[in-house]
């Protein structure tokens, strides 16, 4: 889809309903509170009623964004394009780039090497996470993604970037894309 | 019409009365309907049109301020969230400032000016119809966004980095800052309008020193909007450029600075201040004049003070930013030029009062306002003072003592003289005057109910109170002070609405006036109430600054313009002297039809920056359109061989 | 109805003499300024309150009483009129150009303490020259000796905040990419409240601290106590939050000396029942707010960077018990 009409569609979203996307609700969306999903990789993932929300929001990818760094993400992500963990920019995704994966990831950890923050974050905060995760390969909303962090610039803003495609691999398989 | 005398193709001694008036409005007047309506370019149309959108953005905010007012009325209040709370005091400042109180001048200018000075319309009517339809598009973009809960809520003055990429997210501030670009562009093509107009198209005979105070004070501040615009223009487009294109200009960590948002943005926000202030001296000037029943006293000396505030007004910036850690001899230095600027106001406070002291005065409903503003405004101006010294603003700055301080210079020193203006100029706009009784009850409600509100809020800024919060604790010795605010604020908008209603109501059962009712001396007294399409029959020739009062019945009128075609007197910039006659652009869509494609533009740019490259065609095609040369539809007049 | 509004204007500045005393309020309070402050108020205030008398008398005069034909006179009190408010104006200047340079001339004695603006809570740190081991950090609250001027640096994490304690100074902004430092000289002991003074989003309403000035001996007791680590949880009902707080949620954002919670991105919470409030400003310290905000800090202070844990009761009246015991 071209820029322009991307951009009138967007437009009218945004006026249609996309009041929500700029919605400033510190409880996170929807309410209330509740653990995240349990689930092992195999098994496929219901999708969560939260996701829409969680990543469909301005706000609460903002957060995400926040609790990426308090939380050092960047310690073995960066700021999103790897370095002792794979890069979350790019098309490689391990273990599923839905948000409900996302979550899981945060909140079990993963194989070699993803800790797991499940009793260490809230469900809101990892929620809110995997939505700013999911704005790195700019998966959410032109409209609420970030153009640029309040600090050293890193890799072109994301609003000037288009979304990534999702392809499925083996930690073998990105690790031999990398190097 | 072809087989008229060719020698009756121009105004003058043979062709005058109600042949004349035939058919100049058939030459001047616009086509009717809907497409009429759009396409106009009659000053007092447009004029009109801007005064009540600007009315409506009046009402809006001040609905605005009423929410906050009862908020704040008990501490730790849950009637507004925290985030709907700053929405709506960033609207209320957005609007008050950008929506309402430049335009309205602007509009009131737009209205009067050319009728002042004795022409038939403003210069460049058509950039005149695109200024209020930008302006109309962007209040409409802000107020939409604001009912989508898509408002801005980083302050009306948005400082950086909270205005940034990361600290407000989504498109909130965007639409802040294009709005600021819809104003911008409608602005300067006012000021344009505004200063070509004064310079260029007075009355024949009306040097530079017979000029009215009201044109004086739009010249100045023409030129100041020329001059102070564009640095809040590029302060905003460097902010959407960092949100959306990320670039660094505020990013102190890639070598940008936070600190440059705010001196652009003051370098354009205290000219602004001033910008709404001086044609608020020019109506005064009017009325004091009018009302005292003589030339307003020292006219050199007022003109001088218009001129050097206008001037001042650039050197005084910083002293919004004394709390952020500048050089110190610096700051010393703004200390100085702030206190210097209060010297050509105080000069013509002294001149206003010494008209009254040596006329008659008469105490009709403008008058009042008169009285009003300099018990209000000379408060403000001297609560100015007090912030000027550092020491002194370091702990005043931001908290409510400011808040009442620019309350009171700018509804004391603006809004009451333009309501006084208001219904000093109805009977010109509409043919009927305002209630006499009706208009005091609304003084009276408004000046007691803004005193009310606004006074305890220096008491409460002394008592620690700080500006932009959504509630505060209760026990701080706060609580009745702000309730006392809250109730004033109730008194505050009745009078308004008294206001607006007698407004309303008077439009169509008002005393039908004629066309001097107040006895004035100005040259939009000697045409009918309200004007004919073509404002004079003809154009009149001045010989002192209150040509009414001097010629009387007998105003002097210069022959010669066409009557078939539009056509006004262009005269030489500071003597006045007919020079050439130029003709008048006729009602056209395409200002509208450009300011459709430019703001769709701006609008769809925060999306993407593709809209720039796109909407560059439309754009482009409905300003080629606009400005292709037409020929004359009248075959050109026969000369003398 | 003109007279009346004269009478009400005339009669108005008369309130602005009454006492601005308060926690939080401009004068009156114990800082070394404060003395330079209140004279320099007091001067522009009579100052200006003498003009605007002569502006309203002037106004008065002219509506009551005019004579027509006194234009000389006119002119005359023209050019005084000028003069006088040009002369006034450049001695307002002058004074205070000097009122400001003394403010700035404070001795420096070598305590510094470096405050870093968040959004909406300040980072506080006590830094002795030469003895890193001997920073004290804390959050929320100010101690500060009585008559020792403190060089106050001011940072910021995120966007630009205001420091601002009323009673002691004027204010001094705190922007990322800039170091800006106020010195403050207490004079009084007392409890002064301080509250940021820069609009810097959602909860600038609520982003405030305490300030104790006290004796020096006081204030080198309360740093002392303030380096060693948390106290020990005792009851079994303390070593239970004890065990939640270290393990769980809390330990991620916030520091507790002494123990595994080594957090750095929230307030620091060694010594937090000693403070005098919770959430900067937010609450009073006591059992019903902390109660309050341990289970919903969203609710006093919505979109403030705390979650909502979700704790079960049990869990609420251990980690509470834990958090009142770190005096």
């Amino acid at each position: 889809m071209s820029s322009p009409c991307r951009a009138s569609l967007l437009a009218l979203a945004l006026l249609a309903g996309g009041c929500d996307q700029m919605r400033n609700d510190p409880r996170g969306h929807p309410l209330p509170e509740a653990p995240p999903l349990v689930s092992t990789v195999l098994s496929p993932l219901k999708a969560d009623p939260r996701s829409e929300g969680y990543q469909n929001n301005a706000y609460q990818v903002s957060n995400g964004q926040l609790y990426f760094h308090w939380m050092n993400c960047t310690g073995c992500h960066s700021e999103g394009g790897g370095g002792i963990g794979p890069s979350l920019m790019d098309v490689n995704w391990r273990y599923g780039s839905t948000m409900e994966d996302i979550v899981q990831s945060i909140s079990n950890g993963r194989p070699n090497g993803m800790p797991g923050f499940g009793g260490k974050m809230t469900a809101a905060q990892i929620w809110q996470t995997a939505a700013y995760v999911r704005s790195l390969s700019q998966h959410v909303p032109q409209s609420i993604r970030s153009g640029r962090s309040e600090g050293l610039s890193v890799a072109e803003p994301s609003t000037l970037r288009d979304p990534k495609p999702y392809r499925a691999v083996t930690p073998k398989q990105d690790e031999a894309t990398v190097k | 019409m072809t087989d008229l005398d060719p020698d009756l193709a121009r105004d003058g001694p043979e062709l005058t009365g109600e042949e004349l008036h035939r058919r100049l409005t058939l030459a001047w007047r616009r086509p009717a309907g809907l497409y009429g309506w759009l396409s106009s370019t009659d000053h007092k149309e447009i004029g009109k049109r801007y005064i009540v959108t600007a009315f409506g953005f009046l009402l809006l905010a001040g609905v605005l301020g009423l929410v906050m007012r009862a908020q704040l009325a008990r501490p730790e209040s849950g009637l507004i969230s925290a985030d709907r709370y700053n929405q709506i005091f960033t609207m209320h400042g957005t609007t008050m400032m950008f929506l309402f109180a430049v335009p309205v001048m602007e509009a009131v200018a737009i209205y009067v000016i050319p009728l002042m000075l004795g022409t038939r319309n403003t210069a460049f009517t058509r950039l005149n119809a695109f200024s209020y339809w930008m302006y109309l598009f962007g209040g409409i973009m802000l107020w939409v966004a604001f009912a989508l809960n898509v408002g801005p809520d980083a302050g009306w003055f948005a400082y950086t980095p909270l205005s940034g990429p990361e600290f407000s997210p989504g498109k909130r501030v965007d639409i802040w800052a294009q709005m600021i670009t819809f104003t911008e562009v409608s602005g300067l093509a006012a000021a344009v309008v505004m200063a070509t107009t004064i310079l260029k198209q007075r009355a024949p005979g009306m040097t530079l020193a017979k000029m009215p105070l009201f044109a004086w004070s739009m010249l100045v501040v023409a030129l100041m909007i020329i001059f102070a615009l564009p640095a809040v223009a590029l302060d905003s487009g460097m902010l959407i450029s960092d949100r959306l294109v990320g670039t660094h200009f505020f990013n102190p960590y890639e070598r940008g600075d936070a600190l440059l948002w705010q001196h652009l943005f003051w370098f354009f926000g205290h000219p602004e201040v001033y910008i709404i202030f001086l044609p608020a001296t020019g109506f005064i000037s009017e009325m004091v004049a009018t009302f005292s029943r003589r030339p307003v006293f020292a006219y050199p000396a007022v003109v001088m003070s218009l001129i050097a505030t206008g001037l001042l007004a650039f050197g005084l910036w910083v002293h919004h930013m004394f709390a952020t850690g500048l050089p110190r001899l610096g700051y010393a230095f703004y200390t100085a030029a702030s206190m210097t600027v209060a010297i050509p106001t105080g000069i013509q406070i002294f001149c206003w009062i010494a008209t009254i002291w040596l006329g008659r005065p008469v105490y009709r409903v403008p008058m009042l306002w008169v009285l009003g503003f300099i018990i209000t405004f000379v408060i403000g101006g001297l609560t100015g003072v007090m912030l000027a010294s550092v020491p002194l603003d370091l702990q005043l700055h931001d908290t409510y003592f400011v808040v009442a301080h620019f309350h009171y210079v700018l509804i004391g020193g603006a809004v009451f003289p333009l309501l006084g203006a208001t219904t000093y100029w109805f009977s010109k706009f509409t043919g009927r005057l305002m209630s006499e009784a009706w208009g005091k009850v609304a003084f009276a409600l408004v000046f007691c109910g803004f005193h009310l509100t606004f006074f305890p809020m220096h008491i409460t800024g002394m008592l620690g109170m700080p500006r932009r919060v959504y509630t505060y604790p209760a026990g701080m010795g706060w609580d009745t002070l702000n309730l006392i605010s809250s109730i004033g604020a109730v008194i505050l908008a009745a009078g308004f609405a008294t206001f607006v209603v007698n407004a309303l109501v008077s439009m169509r059962h008002g005393r039908v006036a004629g066309a001097n009712p107040w006895s004035a001396p100005g040259l939009e007294w000697a045409t009918t109430s309200p004007p004919p399409v073509y404002n004079f029959p003809h154009i009149p020739a001045v010989a002192s600054r209150t040509p009414l009062w001097d010629e009387g019945e007998d105003l002097p009128v210069m022959t010669g313009l066409r009557v078939d075609e539009r056509e006004h007197l262009t005269t030489t910039v500071i003597e006045a002297i007919p020079s050439v006659r130029e003709p008048s652009p006729h009602p056209s869509l395409w200002p509208l039809m450009s300011a459709i494609a430019i703001g769709v533009t701006f609008v769809a740019s925060i999306f993407t920056p593709w809209a720039l490259v796109v909407g560059l065609v439309p754009s482009a095609i409905a300003l080629l359109i606009w400005f292709w040369p037409k020929n004359s539809t009248v075959p050109p007049e026969p000369t003398i061989e | 109805m003109k007279r009346l509004a004269l009478l009400v204007a005339l009669l108005a500045p008369l309130f602005a003499l009454t006492g601005c005393h308060g926690q939080q309020a401009v004068l009156g309070g114990g800082g070394r300024d404060e003395a330079l402050f209140g004279g320099l108020w007091q001067v522009f205030l009579i100052v200006t309150i003498v003009f605007y008398l002569v502006v309203l008398a002037g106004l008065t005069w002219a509506v009551l009483r005019r004579r027509e034909g006194g234009e000389p006179v006119v002119r005359t009190t023209f050019y005084v009129w000028v003069g006088v408010i040009s002369l006034t104006l450049i001695g307002l200047s002058i004074a205070s150009w000097l009122v400001d340079r003394t403010m700035n001339r404070a001795p420096y004695t070598g305590l510094t303490v470096e405050i870093t603006g968040h959004q909406w809570w300040w980072d506080v740190r006590y830094i002795s020259p030469g003895h890193p081991d001997q920073t004290l950090r804390t959050s929320n609250e100010l101690h500060l000796p009585v008559g020792v001027p403190v060089q106050v640096i001011l940072k910021s994490a995120d966007v630009i905040h205001s420091f601002w304690i009323p009673n002691l100074s004027g204010k001094q902004d705190l922007i990322p990419g800039r170091n800006n430092d106020i010195v403050v000289t207490p004079t009084k002991v007392g409890i002064y409240r301080s509250q940021c003074a820069e609009y810097c989003g959602l909860q600038h309403a609520h982003m405030a601290f305490d300030v104790t000035v006290e004796p020096l001996s006081t204030f080198q007791q309360w740093w002392g106590d303030g380096l060693l680590p948390a106290r020990v949880p005792a009851t079994p009902e303390q070593k239970a939050g004890y065990a939640y707080v270290t393990t769980r949620e809390c330990a991620t954002c916030h520091n507790i000396t002494g123990t595994p919670a080594t957090g750095q991105v929230a307030p620091d919470l060694t010594h937090f029942a000693s403070r005098a409030t919770i959430g900067a400003g937010t609450f009073p310290m006591n059992r019903g707010h902390l109660y309050a905000w341990l289970a919903d800090p969203q609710q006093a202070k919505p979109g403030n960077k705390m979650p909502v844990i979700g704790l079960e009761p049990d869990q609420l009246h251990a980690v509470a018990a834990y958090l009142e015991s770190l005096k």
